[in-house]
């Protein structure tokens, strides 16, 4: 997982462990469906985000971008464009500071800010800063690029063959090919009674979150604030603070709302050091956004897989042995596309082989995609799980059922804190009403009806390093302070439900500042499901601390032991009638201020933490036009506790909604004959409508109360809410029609096709 | 929609093709006008424009070819409002033109001269929010928040004229605005309890 969170430098464990507070025995804000804290913000227009951010004397900048799939620069000719109005500052390969070495956290390869060897179409060749919007993007069209087109290569096989055009020295392999082995495959298959193999192939998914990718950038000396639409303002701290050379100190990243990552703003953008340069040349402040079409060329993708799954199962449902063949591409730049995790951990095997290998290719490099993998082997792994069940005659719920683990297989055997991945199959079946769903008749005329399962784990513990501060003023009320940014999965709502928890006050007295390198503690990149089981021990530490300052002056005051004490609607309450609000609290009214700094404490030692979910589909197919209407979708999720119930669900559909995606509609098409992308817009690259998911999807939160994993007991769930949608989508085609799609997507153009094939065989 | 078609502003692909630039997207208000009847305005030059705006008019000197989107953020500070593609695909722009909800970004800001846009701070009541934006809050109908202005518009523009909207309708009137972090099952809800709360208060 290393190479998905790259910015991520501190050591698994913090170097003192900070005391761990007991599990909530019970609790009265927590778990909650509460609105969100920053509702009002968020539907009244008044949220600023970085692409709302404007600034005194900011400039524009746009910049002009390789159209080729493999090309050098040969000669950039700015003369006319200079001349234009308002033009102030051209960067170009020669200008200072653009041939800036460009590292990726994956390493291997690397580049240059503005490098003259262009491995993709969209590369960054100029920029321009200009007093309006309008006229940056003038001039940048105004700058005339000479190119010497190159050879290309675009599919990850053909890149890896002798002969190919060399994307980097060193050949078209990112790196060694990631393997995994335990037990022994080939006896595991010797032992089945059944061995299946197939192969999968999955679309390249683009992120595309609705507010793209952008910042500002503004010098005050040799001090440099950025705002950025961005995952995680301490990762983009840091490698700005690295590329231009600058202490931490000097270098303020601002966060604040940002409108949706999903991964591929997990890290430094070019365009925000083209900012920062820009505007250090122009002396003024400069904004930077791509465009959404530059956002489809050069802001990520999960990459496409190749994947061979063979597996074998005995007659009785004994998964024997599982091997997995993978080919991926991180694009043009190292990145990661390995999958493979969910074949070693998800079910009960004692035979595993996993061989994945990852090639450059003339596209846009891969960032960490929503759990980065996953989908893409749940794809394979799940479907082949549907096909054993029905080679043995087994109900596929019952299949997986049987091979349930209860420790992490592919971490040594360490066992799980939880794991409700059985309650999830079961209790989300009957909540589905599966078996008899499955017994109903499956063709009405022209339509086929079918229903599909697949579960998943999610791979990623998170980083346990986390610091914030609960500041509580001399009336009670609090500020807590947070390093996270929110990507929309209500970061901010939970941690202030948390701090509301412990200190017996109305959320709507807390103030949340957050996303600031100036002004809030270290925080990782909310991204791999960590945000919460991650920030959410440091705040309630922080939350604790502050209740024990309290505690501890009211004990002075009232002269009894702070241990009889407790906070309750804004007072301290004890024994009896004991009851002490905080404006007469004495303590607090001198000292005007208590400061609560907590921290995250470390992972339980020899245990693994992780969530774990099963979702369930119903589709109708209709045969005369190959439309797939999926019904229904439920997803059982184990992501230990229900933080905010509201929000829960809200992920969850969501996440499902992205899955649905993923099966149906998304793809990148890349041009055979030119390598360019010919969907680099929303309209030719579907993502899913409020017409295309169902109204009402249904969400079962499987709370395994989890006393182990943290202190608050949560898990993560962004991830797992869109892991499993598509196989299960998948394997609910397979049931209303019998035709297995393993390649993408589900959609009329391949389903009246395949329709048509089995007509023609009677 | 045959009002759409009487108004006497610039098209955007009237305006695009008198300049002679190359394809342009489809024109959100209505048919094109002929190109003769289009005024040509150099690049670069600005135009007086009054734009009645929640409720107040407003002049601004904007370039011709600046849409509704860029003059309602840049000049008018009206940030409520998101560009989420600036080509017609996503609806993060959504406003109100005469009431009903129309991309801002295909939408040049000449052509909204003479009429009525509402913008999402336009739903406010003072400081509280409007009916939808109440009913969004409450049913959790966002993630980001990035798509949210166009969603709300959205419904508004359909309370307008459908008070008790059926889910395919609903379905439908949102069927132009994406939501990439998936709530709309949320957001069907909140036009659901929108329709509510305005039909108790108009009782």
């Amino acid at each position: 997982m290393r190479a998905y969170y790259p910015s991520d430098p501190a050591a698994d464990v913090p170097a003192s462990a900070p005391e761990r507070p007991a599990p909530w025995a019970e609790t009265s804000v927590v778990g909650k469906p509460l609105p969100r804290v920053d509702g009002y913000e968020c539907v009244s227009g008044t949220a600023v985000y970085t692409r709302d951010v404007a600034l005194p004397g900011m400039l524009h900048a746009a910049v002009v971008r390789c159209p080729h799939a493999h090309a050098r620069v040969k000669r950039v000719d700015t003369a006319r464009a200079a001349s234009l109005p308002g033009v102030r500052a051209i960067l170009t390969g020669d200008s200072p500071g653009a041939g800036l070495p460009w590292y990726f956290a994956a390493g291997g390869a690397t580049s240059r800010l503005l490098d003259p060897h262009c491995r993709h179409e969209g590369e960054e060749v100029a920029a321009v800063a200009a007093e309006s919007l309008e006229q940056a993007r003038d001039a940048a069209r105004a700058i005339e690029v000479e190119y010497e087109t190159l050879p290309f290569v675009i599919d990850p096989a053909e890149a890896l063959k002798p002969g190919a055009p060399p994307i980097h020295e060193g050949g078209n392999q990112v790196r060694e090919r990631e393997a995994y082995e335990r037990g022994d495959v080939e006896k595991g298959f010797a032992e089945a009674d059944h061995v299946l193999q197939e192969t999968y192939r999955t679309p390249c998914e683009i992120h595309t979150p609705l507010e793209v990718h952008g910042s500002v950038a503004r010098w005050d000396g040799d001090r440099l604030t950025v705002w950025d639409s961005t995952q995680g303002v301490f990762g983009v701290q840091e490698q700005l603070a690295r590329c231009l050379e600058l202490p931490l100190s000097h270098v303020r990243v601002v966060g604040s709302y940002m409108g949706g990552g999903f991964g591929s703003k997990l890290e430094l953008g070019k365009y925000t050091v083209i900012a920062a340069l820009l505007a250090r040349q122009t002396g003024h402040p400069v904004k930077l956004f791509l465009t959404r079409e530059e956002s489809f060329l050069c802001a990520g993708n999960r990459p496409a897989n190749t994947l061979t799954l063979k597996a074998g199962v005995k007659a009785d449902g004994t998964l024997t042995a599982l091997q997995l063949t993978g080919l991926g591409s991180s694009g043009a730049y190292p990145s990661g596309s390995g999958t493979g995790y969910q074949v070693a951990d998800l079910y009960l095997c004692p035979n595993v082989r996993i061989v994945e290998t990852d090639a450059y290719i003339n596209a846009g490099r891969a960032r960490p995609m929503r759990a980065p993998g996953f989908p893409q082997c749940s794809w394979a792994l799940e479907q082949t799980m549907d096909a054993l069940a029905e080679r043995i005659g087994m109900d596929p719920v019952t299949l997986r059922l049987k091979n349930v683990p209860n420790v992490s297989q592919r971490r040594g055997g360490q066992p799980y804190t939880s794991t409700g991945l059985s309650r999830c199959l079961e209790q989300g079946a009957r909540a589905f009403d599966w078996e008899e769903a499955r017994r109903r008749p499956r063709e009405h005329g022209p339509i086929l009806r079918g229903v599909g399962v697949a579960a998943c784990i999610w791979g990623y513990t998170g980083q346990p390093v986390s610091t914030a501060i609960v500041k509580c003023h001399a009336d009670g009320s609090c500020d807590l302070t947070l390093g996270a940014s929110d990507l929309g999965t209500g970061t901010k709502t939970v941690m202030a439900m948390v701090v509301a928890e412990e200190l017996g006050l109305p959320i709507e007295r807390i103030r949340i500042e957050h996303a600031d390198t100036g002004t809030t503690p270290y925080a990782v990149p909310s991204g791999g499901s960590q945000t919460v089981l991650v920030n959410a021990p440091a705040v309630r530490a922080a939350a604790v601390e502050v209740k024990r300052q309290i505690l501890e002056l009211a004990a002075a005051q009232l002269g009894c032991p702070a241990a009889a004490l407790g906070l309750r609607d804004g007072a301290v309450v004890g024994p009896g009638e004991t009851r002490l609000v905080l404006k007469d609290l004495k303590g607090l009214q001198q000292q005007r201020v208590l400061v609560g700094v907590g921290r995250r404490h470390p992972h339980p030692e020899g245990k693994v933490a992780l969530p774990f979910a099963a979702q369930f589909a119903e589709v109708e197919v209709d045969t005369r036009t190959g439309e797939v209407c999926v019904r229904r979708l439920l997803g059982a999720h184990d992501s230990g506790r229900v933080m905010n119930r509201l929000t829960y669900d809200n992920q969850v559909f969501g996440g499902m909604a992205m899955g649905l995606g993923f099966a149906m509609t998304e793809a990148r098409v890349l041009d055979p004959e030119t390598g360019r992308m010919l969907n680099a817009n929303w309209s030719d690259y579907r993502i899913p409508t409020a017409k295309d998911v169902p109204a009402e999807p249904v969400c079962l939160p499987v709370d395994p109360e989890d006393a182990e994993c943290n202190s608050v007991g949560a898990k993560g769930l962004g991830e797992p809410a869109t892991i499993p949608t598509a196989a299960a989508i998948a394997n609910a085609v397979y049931h209303a029609t019998g035709i297995r799609v393993t390649e993408p997507s589900i959609d009329p153009s391949q389903l009246v096709r395949r329709l048509a094939e089995r007509r023609e065989r009677g | 929609m045959p009002d759409d078609r009487k108004h006497g502003g610039v098209s955007r692909r009237g305006f695009l093709a008198t300049v002679g630039a190359g394809a342009a997207g489809a024109a959100t208000l209505g048919a094109a006008e002929a190109p003769s009847a289009t005024p040509v305005v150099a690049v670069g030059s600005r135009v007086d424009l009054d734009l009645r705006v929640n409720g107040r008019v407003r002049r601004v000197a904007a370039e011709a070819r600046e849409t509704l989107l860029e003059v309602l953020r840049d000049d008018l500070g009206l940030t409520g409002t998101k560009p989420g593609c600036e080509r017609g695909e996503c609806g993060a722009c959504t406003v109100l033109i005469d009431g009903r909800p129309r991309y801002s970004c295909m939408t040049l800001a000449p052509e909204a001269q003479g009429r009525e846009v509402t913008t999402v701070e336009g739903l406010m009541l003072g400081e509280d929010l409007g009916d939808v934006q109440r009913a969004f809050v409450e049913q959790d109908a966002f993630q980001c928040g990035f798509c949210t202005a166009g969603q709300v518009i959205a419904v508004e523009g359909l309370l307008r004229v459908a008070p008790d909207p059926s889910l395919d309708e609903i379905r439908d009137a949102v069927s132009g605005n994406l939501c990439r972090c998936g709530a709309y099952p949320h957001i069907f809800k909140a036009a659901r309890r929108a329709a509510e709360i305005k039909r108790g208060a108009r009782r």
